[in-house]
């Protein structure tokens, strides 16, 4: 299986990225931002980082690179996108991906490990997955999920919700939601859910030695579905 | 304009350092030029008068590839790896500007680092802030921390220890110390020594402004009440241009092309090129028409003494400037052909074709003032006899729970939460535990590193202060099993000028050195921060020590959290019962002098190469080093870590259970052993004449002392983590 990891100036993820497609069989490239045509890939991932610094809105310089368009065309076409934290803001602000990406409830940088429920599993990235509850790492400024209430009706009427914040045993409550996202909201798809987006880490869960392993079964789960 | 004697005090100068200028040039200099040697000759980068006494540091060893003298320093940790690390202070601009100061007090370091070939992998900080009752400390707290984090988290390399104080000396005066540690293959190290004439000098990375001129003479002057208008020379960091500048340095690194790299820092293009040519024992040659600027008219004296971020100063070979040119391009940044080096051993610099400087080199750096300051040595106290009715009234219990909320002690889960300290993805112990602990990316290899500081021991007695932070940074390593093998310092003090500060600065040093030495734990790299002084009250001595050790095996990393019921527990090294100056005494007593406690080197490293022993052969469960709060802390910090209990056994020592609990005697370990081990671990401390004591029993969840009631781990939790937690959203 091919993956192509794009790298946007201050994106620093995509280095993490890379060693745990590998590991676990892909194939992977990396493209570079300024590049105006993707090759030829099964899927493309959107790292995390500072893209462009992050200093107008985040991701909002980087959805309008000029890689993007290929991306947004590939994704059109039906082709799987993965965005991470700070890639995910970038779908978002290219409008691959609803609702938006606030800042943190307490307005501070959360680093820490998190536990999410797989809200919907039929699909590429999570159909067959060993676990329903996967432990994560979080580590954004700006990961508080927001969107009007008509998209939100939408979004869960197309059962658009990927991942929700819970605890351990799955439940899913305001105590435990670490950024102040909509109804714990981790990441979401787009309707066709060959596009997703979320906040939690899973490349750097990927050894039992890095605060566990959860993120090995995302990426051995994909590729045995890509397969 | 005309420089004269007022000026040259308007710029830091004394006038005995000005006549001496005058005397060397034979000539009154130009405003530049007075501006030059006013930032060369300032104590920042300088070190007049500090040099004397950092050459009795032990600065070499078998794995020390660059000692002292270079941008950080370079040990060996086998195969073709080398770590780069140093210290560094931000303390004078994070005072005025927390944010602005920490960020690029983190930013400088990684330049530091990165100007070397190295690939940052690591950072840590030590961070020591006023009374939480100054009614200036919670912003300071929180613009620092979200400083050091909005710099590194940005930069993509991970904050995996550090330190957080409070003590009321730090009041008008709190300290950022920032570390870097960076991975380099040992082969392909770059310095900033100039080699060859007539190499092009090249200008990367952000323009200059006008921000920081003279942010080094800032850096060496005290406080008063007008701090305030220095904020104009706090520098303003950008993490996102540093990004571009790491990957473009690397990448135009990865071949021969350059000659000497230098990373323009404190005093900024002036210090950097000046030192470069020293180095090199060459001349330079400066075109300021040609330095890219962010502002219009700037004049020659403000961009020789801008110290805008993120910009570095390379000499390139003949011939490669097309190609690195576009290296720059691909990423963003600005490239500047903008001098030469030349055979004349002066730096010359040029405006609209005029010259504008002209001094010699050697002006400027070897024949820099060296002061032999006086000093006053500091008298060892008396010990306290601590009255015993007093301390029976006292429940243990009670007493354990309002150290573990002690600020100095609590747990610092708010700080360490904001930086990223998993991105890169080797981080194989997080924040909170006794060192930082890093795998080298793609080995078997895990480099552990940690930073102390002591200003209490430090302020009770200089010499024995100083032995003890390198002695606990050296327990913090080998607690997670790493081997010790280099450290830098970060050397905050008052105002050399006084004899007591002064005499505190010689003591620590001399103390440092002795511990070091013995220890085989040499200094490579490090800084000295003087004149933290407000309106005349100087700081707490408070050297701040980064260790560095290598774990061979990362598989056989050892962490503090308890692991089973029914392990044992053991306290190796001897408990004396030393409470002066500990904890308890300090907080509890409210009895502030006396000695810090003894330092015995040879129990010291004998203990922890012990330790060490155990780890190798795969003995031990879980290990932390017992410092601030003695014994009982210890323990409980392990409990809470491991989500387990702990039932002591009875004691058998003749000193009174308050002394054995919470004395601060050094040189001990709390480790924990499952019971089939235990025959082995006794026979191994025995053979090395290692003393012991048999302490407790892992249970479920209760903590069980003698008669006193029973603690549950969840109290002693809320205890530790309540308080920063509370203090912040106040």
């Amino acid at each position: 299986m091919k993956s192509s990891v794009i790298i946007f100036p201050g994106s620093n993820c995509d280095r993490d990225m890379d060693v745990a497609l590998k590991k676990f069989g892909f194939n992977n490239q990396m493209i570079w931002h300024n590049d105006l045509e993707l090759p030829k890939s099964d899927l493309i991932v959107l790292p995390g980082g500072f893209a462009y610094g992050d200093y107008l809105r985040c991701g909002s310089i980087a959805a309008k690179s000029k890689i993007i368009k290929s991306v947004i065309s590939f994704a059109n076409s039906g082709g799987l996108v993965v965005g991470i934290c700070n890639g995910f803001q970038i779908l978002i602000e290219a409008s691959l991906l609803p609702g938006a990406l606030l800042r943190n409830k307490y307005l501070e940088f959360i680093c820490k490990n998190v536990f999410i429920k797989i809200n919907n599993s039929e699909n590429k990235y999570f159909k067959n997955i060993k676990k329903n509850i996967l432990k994560l790492h979080i580590a954004h400024n700006e990961g508080n999920y927001f969107c009007s209430a008509d998209e939100l009706k939408s979004i869960e009427d197309n059962n658009q919700i990927a991942v929700n914040y819970c605890n351990k045993n799955g439940d899913i409550s305001e105590e435990i939601n670490p950024n102040g996202s909509i109804d714990n909201i981790a990441g979401i798809f787009n309707k066709n859910k060959n596009i997703l987006g979320m906040m939690p880490h899973p490349e750097r869960m990927i050894d039992s030695c890095l605060s566990g392993g959860d993120g090995s079964l995302f990426f051995e789960n994909l590729l045995k579905n890509l397969k | 304009m005309k420089v004269n004697e007022k000026i040259a005090i308007e710029h830091g100068l004394k006038k005995e350092e000005f006549d001496k200028i005058n005397k060397l040039l034979k000539r009154l200099p130009n405003i530049t030029e007075l501006g030059i040697f006013s930032a060369m000759w300032n104590e920042h980068c300088s070190y007049k008068s500090s040099r004397l006494h950092l050459k009795k540091m032990h600065t070499k060893g078998k794995r020390v590839i660059q000692g002292p003298g270079e941008n950080a320093g370079v040990i060996d940790i086998d195969d073709e790896d080398a770590i780069v690390f140093k210290i560094e202070s931000h303390n004078h601009p994070s005072f005025i500007e927390p944010y602005q100061g920490a960020a690029t007090g983190v930013g400088g370091i990684m330049r530091d680092v990165f100007t070397m070939g190295a690939r940052p992998i690591a950072n840590i900080n030590s961070i020591h802030f006023g009374s939480p009752q100054h009614k200036k400390t919670k912003n300071l707290l929180r613009g620092v921390v979200h400083g050091i984090g909005g710099y590194g988290n940005c930069i993509g390399v991970p904050t995996i220890a550090g330190q957080t104080c409070f003590d009321e000396s730090y009041n008008g005066n709190i300290l950022v110390n920032a570390m870097t540690l960076g991975l380099v293959n040992k082969n392909k190290i770059f310095y900033s020594k100039a080699a060859g004439i007539g190499k092009p000098v090249i200008y990367v990375g952000s323009k200059t402004g006008r921000d920081g001129i003279h942010g080094a003479s800032m850096a060496s002057a005290i406080f008063d009440e007008k701090i305030e208008e220095k904020k104009p020379t706090v520098q303003v960091g950008d993490p996102f241009t540093e990004k571009l500048l790491l990957e473009a340095c690397l990448e135009l690194m990865s071949d021969k092309s350059i000659i000497s790299i230098q990373d323009m820092g404190a005093a900024g293009l002036t210090s950097s090129s000046v030192e470069m040519a020293s180095k090199g024992k060459l001349g330079i040659e400066l075109n300021l028409n040609k330095v890219p600027c962010r502002e219009e008219k700037m004049t020659p004296y403000e961009i020789m003494l801008s110290e805008s971020q993120e910009r570095m100063l390379i000499v390139l070979e003949n011939g490669k400037e097309e190609k690195a040119k576009k290296i720059f391009d691909k990423w963003n940044l600005d490239f500047a052909i903008i001098g030469k080096t030349t055979d004349s051993k002066k730096i010359e610099i040029f405006y609209d074709e005029k010259k504008v400087v002209d001094i010699p080199i050697n002006f400027l750096a070897e024949n820099a003032p060296i002061y032999d300051r006086k000093w006053k040595k500091t008298k060892l106290p008396q010990k306290i006899k601590f009255n015993v009715d007093d301390v029976k009234k006292l429940k243990i219990t009670e007493v354990l729970k309002k150290i573990l909320a002690n600020p100095n002690i609590s747990d610092k889960e708010w700080v360490w939460q904001q930086y990223d300290h998993t991105v890169m993805g080797d981080t194989i112990q997080k924040p909170g535990g006794d060192s930082g602990v890093v795998r080298v990316h793609g080995t078997n290899k895990a480099v552990a590193t940690s930073v102390d500081s002591s200003a209490m021991y430090c302020c009770a007695h200089p010499l024995t202060g100083g032995k003890q932070i390198v002695c606990e940074n050296w327990r913090n390593l080998i607690s997670v099993g790493a081997k010790p093998i280099a450290i830098t310092n970060c050397l905050n003090f008052g105002n050399p000028e006084k004899e007591i500060n002064m005499g505190e600065f010689v003591e620590c040093v001399q103390g440092i050195a002795e511990a070091s030495k013995y220890l085989d734990y040499p200094v490579v790299s490090g800084n000295v921060s003087f004149y933290n002084e407000t309106k005349d009250k100087g700081i707490k001595p408070t050297p701040s020590i980064g260790g560095v050790g290598l774990i061979k095996n990362y598989k056989k990393m050892v962490t503090m959290d308890l692991k089973e019921v029914n392990n044992l527990v053991i306290v190796v090294g001897k408990t004396e019962g030393h409470l002066d100056q500990s904890i308890f005494a300090r907080n509890i007593l409210s009895e502030k002098n006396g000695p810090p406690p003894e330092i015995n080197l040879f129990n010291e490293k004998n203990n922890g190469e012990t330790i060490l022993k155990l780890i190798e052969e795969g003995l031990i469960e879980s290990a932390h080093d017992v410092s601030l709060g003695g014994i009982i802390t210890a323990l409980t910090k392990m409990c809470i870590r491991g989500k387990k209990g702990i039932k002591l056994n009875k004691l058998k020592t003749l000193i009174n259970k308050f002394q054995y609990f919470f004395a601060e005697d050094q040189g001990r370990y709390i480790i924990e052993i499952n019971k089939n081990n235990i025959k082995k671990v006794k026979e191994i401390l025995n053979n090395n004449s290692v003393h012991y004591d048999e302490l407790a029993i892992v249970i479920e969840k209760d903590i069980i002392i003698d008669k006193e009631p029973i603690l549950t781990i969840d109290e002693l939790m809320i205890a530790n983590k309540k308080w920063l937690k509370e203090y912040m959203v106040q």
